[in-house]
């Protein structure tokens, strides 16, 4: 095959990748877009083979079949409250892959373009660095969101100067193939040990509400390292497509950054929002329900609430998930719609434990996909709305992140379900969310407490248009 | 291929691919996140071209192991999404 042809099915494919991406922004088409990445990925397996003149090594076909046939087994017993953490492990697995292709690279320099060896031993060496961290700093985050790890922030002593160091070595490794190609064998053993200890290193002290931001961060890195090795073996697909992967974390990671107030770097550095929080408030919550008039009373009034309803927002969060109430929760919505009420579900952007987490669940128990509204979409419907319940969420609709100044949350974008003529609040418990600030909803009049497992309070509330 | 070029086609890939994927709505963003994922296993066009190429036999292992992690990678990845794409649907539609 000619150089030419070889680059314009190059081309031609990584137009296929990016139509494929751009048809999942809208739901109808997203399956067929799907589809369209999975051909052209094939497509580009097929087109590497032939080029490089590989296509009848039987043994490269063999080792492609057993990784196909185990990644469609797997793909189709996840279930999707596991998301996250499969996620997390495939980033990782992208990731030791570029890893080792650049370590085969390294190990026999001889095999490669001697025109451009300088440039092919660093990409590569730096392919290894970034495949490693992406490799161990995602074994640690599925690990934590499978919760084999703790799922609290891990400090060591002297944390910031390891994790430091562990970085100028990876760093290191990388000049020293640069200095001189007999540095090899040493810069890959340093790549491998120190770049997977950076990879420990930052993502041990991430806390479990802060993993989204980590997921979609570890997501841009596999993208990246595939890019780059791609560069260190001169195939400007990979370069493309690993290019694009690495864009699409990034924004991720920035969309998840501004929802949740928080900065990289902070999470990077292992900066809790909680180290902040106002001691005391949480005790002064627990008076409010046992203030309130008798349970019966409150039941009843409850219930002519519920009955009489013509518009209500149900807004899920992980606890809700946690729970696994989402089938219940769809129960809810369908005897709220039978009772005559309109109904929409208020997705915060950081609900779930991924970008996009809670709609995936509430799809997976039937809900409609037009139900499941955005913030920034539903917000200003809340004023007119009857009825508000709240399911497993605290912090994202906290109304002190409009107005309590110097608190974690301050500045957060939050549902405004605190306009809502009623409000229901189907929680745990009353104790503050991760951002360890007081709710002040708690304490509104109009907002009735339901505490305890979410499935038993759904269900009551199912009961309750019976 | 030149240095240049890939590096150029790296900053081009990057800036369009952040332009398209920035009209996904968040109500796909896992699936797009796990697509996303199934791509990146397109370092298996490395890993092969790598493996074919080694001599000796203990980077062809590694270069096997590569493949087949990356295809797990591919393969999961691209199944897990049409998987929850698929249970995106009207009720209205369905149901009745």
């Amino acid at each position: 095959m000619s150089d030419i042809l070889f680059y314009l099915l190059c081309g031609l494919l990584s137009v296929l990748v990016l139509v494929g991406i751009s048809m999942m922004s809208k739901v109808e088409k997203a399956v067929k877009g799907n589809f369209l990445s999975t051909i052209a990925m094939a497509g580009a397996i097929l087109l590497t083979l032939v080029y490089y003149d590989i296509i009848s090594v039987t043994s490269l076909w063999i080792f492609m079949a057993i990784g196909l046939i185990l990644g469609v087994i797997w793909g189709f017993k996840i279930k999707m409250i596991e998301m996250p953490q499969v996620v997390a492990l495939l980033n990782g697995f992208g990731g030791i892959a570029s890893a080792l292709a650049a370590t085969v690279i390294m190990i026999e320099p001889e095999q490669q373009n001697q025109d451009q060896l300088m440039f092919i031993l660093v990409t590569a060496s730096l392919a290894l660095v970034v495949g490693v961290v992406t490799f161990t700093g995602s074994m640690i985050a599925a690990g934590k969101l499978q919760k084999v790890i703790s799922q609290k922030p891990v400090i060591w002593k002297n944390h910031q100067w390891i994790t430091g160091i562990s970085l100028v070595l990876s760093i290191l490794s990388i000049v020293m193939v640069a200095i001189d190609t007999k540095f090899l064998p040493i810069s890959i053993i340093i790549g491998w040990v120190m770049g997977g200890f950076f990879g420990v290193a930052f993502t041990i002290r991430v806390g479990g509400a802060d993993m989204p931001i980590t997921i979609s961060l570890l997501n841009s890195l596999s993208g990246v390292a595939g890019s780059i090795a791609g560069m260190a073996s001169n195939n400007p697909l990979t370069v493309a497509i690993g290019g694009i992967v690495g864009a699409s974390g990034l924004l991720l990671t920035q969309i998840m950054c501004r929802s949740m107030n928080r900065h990289l770097l902070d999470i990077l550095l292992g900066k809790t929002t909680s180290t902040g929080h106002s001691k005391g408030v949480a005790v002064e919550a627990s008076t409010v329900v046992t203030a309130s008039d008798s349970e019966e009373d409150i039941v009843s009034d409850l219930a002519s609430i519920i009955k009489s309803a013509k518009r209500v927002i149900i807004v899920p969060g992980y606890g809700m998930a946690l729970a696994q109430a989402q089938h219940l929760v769809s129960q809810l919505s369908d005897s709220l719609e039978q009772n005559g009420a309109l109904l929409d579900f208020a997705i915060h952007p950081v609900a779930g434990r991924m970008p996009g987490h809670m709609n995936v669940l509430l799809a997976e128990a039937n809900i409609s996909y037009e139900k499941l509204r955005e913030m920034d979409d539903i917000n200003p419907e809340f004023p007119n709305c009857d009825l508000a319940i709240v399911i497993g969420a605290n912090d994202v609709i906290n109304p002190a992140a409009n107005t309590a100044e110097g608190t974690p949350i301050y500045g957060m974008p939050v549902l405004d379900v605190d306009k809502a003529k009623h409000i229901v609040i189907c929680n745990f418990d009353l104790k503050p969310g991760y951002a360890g600030v007081d709710n002040p909803l708690y304490k509104m009049r109009n907002v009735t407490m339901k505490l305890g497992d979410a499935k038993d309070t759904v269900k009551e509330l199912i009961d309750m248009l019976r | 291929m030149s240095p240049l070029l890939l590096i150029l086609i790296f900053i081009v890939s990057t800036v369009v691919g952040y332009m398209i994927i920035k009209n996904v709505p968040s109500l796909l963003h896992t699936p797009l996140m796990s697509g996303m994922n199934a791509l990146s296993g397109i370092t298996v066009l490395g890993a092969l071209t790598a493996t074919a190429f080694a001599l000796g036999t203990g980077s062809k292992i590694l270069g096997y192991i590569a493949i087949v992690l990356a295809m797990i990678n591919v393969a999961g990845g691209f199944t897990v999404t049409s998987k929850m794409l698929k249970m995106f649907k009207h009720k209205e539609v369905d149901n009745k």
